[in-house]
């Protein structure tokens, strides 16, 4: 681990010929963020707000996993507890996984990738930040005046019949659905309207490809998450009985509405992970990408066949057995275009030139932990296994190493890969890296404890348990806490690196995508004159020649 | 390779258990197969094509057909065999053999009860006989509850509106536990029951009298067993604290309120009444949840709970 990589940049070093768009002399003071609509700002009031969620996300799970360091009720009661894992559930779900790539990076990055001066409707843009900012503030009135207890699945009918501000809670996932949907359409419309010229749909780097796809899932599921939830809160207010057995409801319609969206979301979350590691694995490989259109499409395949298989998070439900085993099937075919990308990420170090900075460090341990990820999903769209798994550790260990392994882990890859772009500084690199294997080791140290005790029959969500699980809790519970380190030493050298002077390069990873090549941080019109193509975004050998598509 | 597979999964009690078991080890082997492969070749390739210098040149490999069909097809082939095996063992765990004896269970929060043919009901165990199936017809008073039987490998949501079913058949006698893995609130984690599985003589004793290993149990003992067993810990703690029911700690001998207004005396007569019809009187400040006890409780276990709860100074 100890070669640097040496950055290779195109004016060979950085020269602050124009104003960045964070010190623009015409768009200065908190005013002037709060209105703005230029993505790159909109992109980092974005990322403030989704690492703030990830903070408080992450110290819920903290305490959950404190609480379970011994069998028997420590610190929490029963009732706290189931608050704040669905907090937990609640917060990492709606207010940053969904939006952090997207919403966060996506925005920053995906205009400058496209040679464009910004995204296709700014102003929408902005709305859809204050949209998610409404629901937050929702969310977190929620939180405080009560509290939900019903897990962030909002099972019926146990939903419609606890306490708490649930409804307000649906509210606020109702209206935190908009903002994902604004910033979708804004993806499309900019992904087909705003391209350089000569940038044809061969010629997009795959992160582009990778939320473009993401944001027609977005479009088309969340609206059924929104009027599951207004069904819901509508149940609860008016007691109409869609829901609710005791008014003549049917509690698994619930469920049938709920993972409609939610397995879509699933990939809503996890595309734009893979769309990151598609643009890091070259760069630190200095070599094309291999199978780009088995890349690009199979993210298409992936939003398309996602929207077919929500019924395999209802083995057990009572539905019925040829419902369960054509969504067993189906998920089969789901993984394939999944496993199709980690060998063509692999494929693509082949005779590379791999430097290990922070980002490729992180790419490759996605690469790992999305592969167990993968892996163990196999167990679990098996019929007669999946009976036995269904609900149990087994299942909140595969999530988190699709959701956080995968997604999380590509994030921080994106932001460590960004950073130097966002903000014009280099960070720390050898502190960035040991923060990257420490959340590594503390991951796997988290969650393999999760799949053993999983299999052995651990059912999730129990604040107490039974004596014969403990020696895998203390494991799980100690890696949280080296996963945390990890994770404050990463936010540590990242917030240091501001402290400095620009220092960074214009390209400071030698990358042949778009946005490399305005400054860093750019101007506030991204380009000083319109790009023009002028080589493929993976055209590592023929830098000058036009790729045939 | 038992030791492997006990690393894994728990032990087995039917011959499902095995069945599934089989397919769950063949995932294991794909799994790690294809993880050592992933991960040896990242291996390999970092150490082998570490950067050496900015101007590395690399070849402008883009992509390879062939390769692309060989890794997307013999996965493709892999899943559907774990698919076929998957969905054969899930078929025969869904349709119960006609004579299976038939149970019905209900669960509400937060314990479970067991009714059979001849209207003897059971809370929180359930005795069967070993080598006959036996069928579940499942349905919940409240919310979704899930009855999940880890050595068995069988589980099977139990819904509020219609009957759910599963059946098992256990050759192996002895002792297994039942927990809740639907989300159900407060007691969730509590929410467990034993199934105990017994010889058909064992088992017709039982139908006639109780548990056998009870009967004989010195009355204070047994009624600290029932104590946890049937529930009652869920809602009174032995400590002073408030519960969902007023703890038992001192508590017999004393004056309380009933939401009515009238004082009762803790004794016998009234706890009595309590476990039986806990509706009549209800203790203030306290909501009227218990659930009643009535043809729940053998004459015998209700004077072990009565003895019980004297102990508890
Ligand atoms: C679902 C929760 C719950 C369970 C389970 C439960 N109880 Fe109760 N119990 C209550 C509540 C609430 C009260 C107070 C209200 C009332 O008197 O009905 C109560 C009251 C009582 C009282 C009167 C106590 C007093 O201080 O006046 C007795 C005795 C009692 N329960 C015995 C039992 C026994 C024995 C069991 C187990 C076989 C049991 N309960 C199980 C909730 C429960
Ligand atoms: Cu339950």
């Amino acid at each position: 681990m100890a070669t640097t990589s040496t950055p290779v940049t195109h004016h060979g070093g950085h020269h602050a010929a124009h104003a960045s768009f964070l010190e623009d002399p015409q768009h200065r003071g908190l005013m002037s963020w709060l209105t703005t609509v230029d993505h790159k700002r909109i992109g980092l009031m974005y990322l403030w707000s989704v690492l703030t969620a990830f903070l408080l996300g992450g110290l819920f799970a903290l305490a959950l996993r404190l609480e379970l360091l011994t069998p028997k009720e420590d610190f929490m009661t029963a009732e706290t507890y189931n608050k704040v894992f669905t907090l937990h559930g609640a917060v990492m779900v709606f207010l940053f996984i969904i939006p952090a790539i997207p919403a966060a990076l996506g925005n920053f990055v995906l205009p400058l990738m496209l040679g464009a001066k910004d995204v296709a409707f700014p102003r929408l843009n902005l709305a859809s930040y204050y949209v998610y900012m409404t629901g937050a503030i929702m969310a977190l009135t929620a939180i405080l005046t009560g509290g939900i207890d019903t897990g962030w699945t909002f099972y019926t009918p146990y939903s419609t019949t606890t306490g708490g501000a649930v409804t307000l809670m649906t509210f606020s996932v109702f209206v935190l659905g908009f903002s994902s949907i604004f910033t979708g359409i804004n993806f499309v419309a900019t992904v087909h309207k705003l391209r350089a010229p000569g940038m044809g749909w061969f010629d997009l780097p795959l992160f582009v490809w990778g939320t473009y796809a993401t944001a027609i899932i977005q479009v088309l599921a969340t609206p059924v998450l929104a009027i599951t939830l207004l069904l819901l809160a509508f149940e609860r207010m008016f007691q109409i009985g869609i829901f609710d057995a005791k008014l003549g409801g049917d509690p698994v319609l619930f469920q049938h509405f709920f993972w409609f969206y939610s397995h879509p979301a699933v990939y809503i979350m996890i595309l734009p992970g893979m769309a990151i590691i598609s643009e890091i694995i070259p760069t630190f490989s200095k070599k094309h990408i291999f199978g780009y259109r088995a890349i690009a499409f199979s993210s298409v395949a992936i939003a398309l066949i996602s929207f077919i298989v929500w019924g395999h998070h209802m083995f057990t439900s009572g539905q019925s057995q040829l419902a369960a085993v054509i969504f067993s099937f189906l998920t089969f075919l789901v993984a394939i275009p999944s496993g199709i990308k980690v060998f063509n990420w692999v494929a693509t170090m082949y005779r590379g030139s791999i430097a290990l900075d922070t980002p490729m460090l992180y790419a490759i341990s996605f690469l790992l932990l999305f592969t167990i990820g993968g892996l163990t999903g196999i167990f679990l769209g098996a019929l007669s296994v999946d009976i036995h798994l269904h609900d149990t550790y087994f299942i909140v260990a595969h999530f988190h190493y699709v959701m956080m392994g995968g997604t999380v882990i590509a994030f921080l890859a994106g932001v460590h890969y960004w950073w130097p772009k966002m903000f014009g500084r280099m960070y720390n690199e050898t502190w960035a890296r040991i923060g990257c294997i420490l959340v590594f080791f503390g991951f796997n140290i988290t969650f393999l404890n999760q799949f053993a005790m999983g299999a052995k029959g651990m059912p999730r969500r129990y604040y107490s348990y039974l004596d014969q699980f403990q020696g895998n809790h203390i494991g799980s519970t100690v890696g949280s806490w080296v996963l945390a380190l990890g994770l404050f030493i990463a936010a540590g050298v990242l917030l240091a690196s501001l402290r400095k002077k620009y220092d960074a390069p214009d390209n400071p990873w030698g990358s042949k995508t778009m946005e490399w090549e305005t400054q860093s941080p750019p101007i506030t019109h991204n380009f000083p004159n319109n790009p023009v193509m002028q080589h493929g975004p993976y055209d590592y050998n023929a830098p000058s020649v036009r790729r045939e598509a | 390779m038992s030791w492997f597979r006990d690393f894994f999964l728990p032990m087995q009690g039917t011959s499902h258990a095995v069945a599934v078991d089989n397919l769950f080890m063949f995932i294991v082997f794909l799994n790690i197969g294809f993880f050592l492969l992933i991960a040896g070749l990242i291996g390999v390739f970092v150490l082998r094509y570490r950067r050496k210098s900015a101007n590395d040149r690399t070849p402008n490999i883009t992509h390879h057909l062939g390769l692309e069909l060989t890794w997307s097809i013999i996965p493709l082939l892999l899943c559907l065999v774990v698919f076929f095996w998957g969905f054969k063992d899930y078929m025969t765990a869904t349709v119960a053999p006609g004579d299976a004896l038939e149970i019905s269970l209900t669960g509400e929060k937060w314990i479970w009860t067991f009714e059979y043919p001849d209207g003897m009901r059971s809370l929180g165990e359930l005795y069967v006989p070993a080598g006959k199936p036996v069928k579940l017809i499942m349905q919940s008073k409240d919310v979704l509850h899930s009855f999940f039987i880890p050595n068995f490998r069988i589980k099977m949501d139990v819904l509020p509106n219609r009957y759910t079913e599963q059946w098992f058949q256990s050759n192996i006698p002895g002792e297994y536990q039942v927990q809740c893995t639907e989300y159900c609130g407060k007691g969730h984690s509590g929410m467990n029951a034993k199934i105990v599985v017994m010889s058909q003589t064992q088992y017709e004793d039982y139908l006639q009298n109780g548990p056998p290993n009870l009967r004989t149990m010195p009355l204070a003992e047994l009624g600290a067993l029932l104590y946890e067993s049937r529930g009652c810990a869920t809602c009174h703690s032995l400590n002073g604290v408030k519960g969902q029911g007023p703890t038992w700690k001192g508590s017999y001998g004393n004056m309380r309120k009933m939401t009515d207004g009238r004082d009762m005396m803790m004794d016998e007569n009234y706890i009595r009444t309590s476990i039986l019809q806990p509706q009549s009187m209800v203790v203030s400040g306290f909501e009227g949840i218990m659930p009643t006890y009535q043809g729940l409780l053998r004459d015998r276990e209700i004077l072990a709970l009565i003895e019980f709860i004297k102990k508890q100074k």
